[in-house]
């Protein structure tokens, strides 16, 4: 275990950064969201939850796959390089960590998509303990501890200090190059500061929400359940809950006229938008309700059946925050919770 | 092959990236119908396939879709993609001219199991309009490896003897093959065709086939639900008839999203189902 003054962290972030990109939460127009360190920036260690989740630094909004030129009726293909510079993302919750462990298994089950297993490789997560859980959190139902998060480096916030442990070989070169800054120190603070989480924890709103209706044995049991129909209405189809969710992977390719070519790149789409499966021949998701419950189907039951038990949601509760309806996934796991009893 | 060295942590190219293919010739099959052979640059093959299984064709610019590859894996020389115009994408293919480059990428999913449950077996093949572009790559791939195989029976119908796709190799060739029966079908009665008039699920019940066989049923979807029920009619199990599902798909690789339905992605646990495991889908297909 080691630790730096709080005043002393200006000087962290430069030092990783004069070795490698470094990713952090930034406040800028009244908003924290994960972005490029600079020395003029401004860190936001404090802010609990970044608006969108840190997934783009893995799987960015948009990015180009290839660029395809046209010269004289020859068309010739250009692949987009992989990353092959290290960055560092610093300050990732737990449950934005465990979210990443989600898309490992959709991104890198064969075949592998390369973009992204590049950016894993040269990726090293710091994860940063939430001081003070929210009202909307509830990680601790995927058996998250957002006290001790996963990641290369775990480290934890309190007034005066950060404190760092390293958890992986990636963490223990990352700390290995920052010894002149961090000072080794014992375990006790860091115990205290769980302690004090876990009691926070005890007492979240969120806390019993139960999973107990949900699972690979919910793949077929809860599709036609009448309860969708009562739940969906409010729903806007705007999307916002698939973009600031952590572990939503769709995607769309499309095609961009560079005027001397054409670049085709892939961006984050939205299984709440009624063009998701729109075909020539049609659309086998026409309303709603479909869509909706295809969302949370595919979050709840479909994923876990198809990876060993694991959920395709981590507790962040951002939809919670976010949804401009208060329609979310909290709504449908307790709307299921009353069917089971 | 593209394939080859897409694996983690050699990073070549990704499987997205597609690779340039030549249009080496184009023929008119309907008025709506058109089937494109496709070469490499320098001749030859892109790639190899398994019948039933699929690739993704772009034209820069426009789109890119999935589409079965129609010729069989026993072609040596070329791989072919009957198109229907019915949409953008499709709209651009047809204006191709032999010569055109397009950008390929493939093969994807799975395949009919020509080696195993269906090696041995009689078969009978259901096409309704364009939905004999898959079972074309089967038929042909069971003619040119006939020992293995039992009976085979076509039965394919379209709208109009105008929308017969492939008509005259059924003509000529399938139905001059050993052990094989062709039966023809249109919807409505036309000037010049003096073959059978009806829908296909009716002509099914009509020729009326013992259940010793396997059946691999593509068409619309309304055609396949009705051939479907009339096959129950006639004896057959669920476990006896394939067919192939068509949804929505952009990456091919099951990572998309878009052709999820329950937890199969068609792309790649798909396009061929058994009719017991489309059973055990949600009904979203």
């Amino acid at each position: 275990m080691f630790r730096i003054q709080r005043e002393n962290l200006p000087g962290l972030y430069a030092a990783i950064a004069a070795e490698s990109d470094l990713f952090l939460p930034v406040k800028a127009a009244g908003k924290t969201n994960y972005a490029l360190w600079s020395p003029e920036c401004q860190p936001d260690l404090d802010t609990l939850k970044t608006v969108k989740s840190p997934k783009d630094v893995f799987f960015p909004q948009s990015e180009n796959l290839y660029t395809c030129q046209r010269d004289a009726g020859k068309l010739s293909v250009t692949p987009e390089k992989h990353r092959d510079t290290p960055f560092v993302v610093l300050g990732m919750k737990a449950c934005d960590v465990r979210a990443v462990a989600v898309l490992d298994k959709v991104f890198l089950s064969a075949p592998v998509d390369t973009y992204y297993a590049a950016r894993r490789e040269m990726g090293t997560i710091v994860s940063l303990a939430c001081g003070k859980p929210e009202a909307s959190c509830f990680c601790g139902t995927f058996g998250i501890d957002c006290a001790a998060p996963e990641g290369d480096v775990a480290t934890w916030l309190t007034e005066d200090f950060l404190y760092w442990n390293p958890q992986s070989e990636k963490g223990t070169a990352l700390t290995g190059k920052l010894t002149a800054l961090l000072e080794p120190c014992g375990e006790e603070t860091v115990a205290r500061e769980k302690d004090g989480i876990h009691a926070i924890c005890q007492r979240l709103p969120l806390k019993e929400l139960s999973l107990s209706n949900w699972g690979a044995e919910a793949a077929r049991k809860n599709f036609d359940s009448p309860i969708w129909e009562e739940l969906y209405h409010p729903c806007l189809a705007c999307g916002t809950c698939t973009f600031v969710c952590p572990t939503c992977q769709c995607y769309d390719i499309k095609d961009f006229d560079t005027g001397s070519g054409v670049q085709r790149y892939r961006c984050w789409d939205s299984c709440m938008y009624s063009d998701f499966t729109m075909m020539a021949a049609g659309n086998n998701r026409t309303s709603q309700m479909q869509r909706f419950r295809q969302r949370f189907m595919h979050k709840l039951a479909y994923f876990p059946a198809n990876y060993d038990g694991m959920f395709s949601c981590v507790g962040c509760g951002r939809c919670v925050d976010k949804c401009p309806s208060h329609l979310n996934i909290v709504k449908v796991i307790k709307a299921f919770e009353k069917e089971g009893k | 092959m593209m394939h080859e060295c897409t694996c983690f942590p050699g990073f070549a190219h990704d499987v997205l990236v597609p690779q340039v293919g030549i249009i080496t010739d184009i023929r008119e099959e309907t008025p709506d119908v058109k089937t494109f052979r496709v070469n490499a640059p320098g001749g030859g093959k892109l790639f190899e396939h398994l019948p039933g299984q699929c690739a993704m064709l772009c034209l820069p610019g426009v789109s890119e879709a999935m589409f079965s590859i129609t010729s069989s894996p026993t072609n040596r020389e070329y791989q072919e993609f009957s198109i229907k115009r019915c949409g953008e994408l499709t709209n651009q293919l047809h204006s191709l001219q032999v010569g055109d480059e397009i950008l390929i990428r493939g093969p994807y999913g799975n395949h009919f199991p020509v080696e195993t449950e269906l090696k041995g077996k009689n078969l009978l093949f259901i096409a309704g309009g364009i939905g004999l572009a898959p079972l074309r790559s089967v038929i042909n791939y069971v003619l040119d490896n006939r020992d293995n195989y039992g009976t085979v029976d076509i039965l394919y119908g379209s709208r109009s003897a105008d929308d017969l796709v492939r008509r005259d190799e059924m003509e000529t060739v399938w139905a001059k093959a050993k052990d094989v029966n062709v039966y023809m079908t249109i919807d409505r009665p036309q000037e010049g065709w003096e073959g059978h008039v009806g829908f296909v699920p009716a002509y099914l019940k009509e020729v009326g086939f013992d259940t010793n066989k396997v059946a691999l049923l593509c068409g619309p979807p309304i055609m396949i639900k009705f051939c479907l029920q009339a096959l129950e009619e006639m004896g057959f199990s669920k476990e006896q008839v394939y067919t192939t599902l068509e949804l929505r798909m952009k990456c091919g690789i099951g990572k998309c999203g878009r052709c999820n339905i329950g937890t199969k992605y068609v792309c790649k646990d798909g396009p061929v189902f058994r009719f017991d495991q489309v059973d055990a889908l949600p009904n979203e297909y």
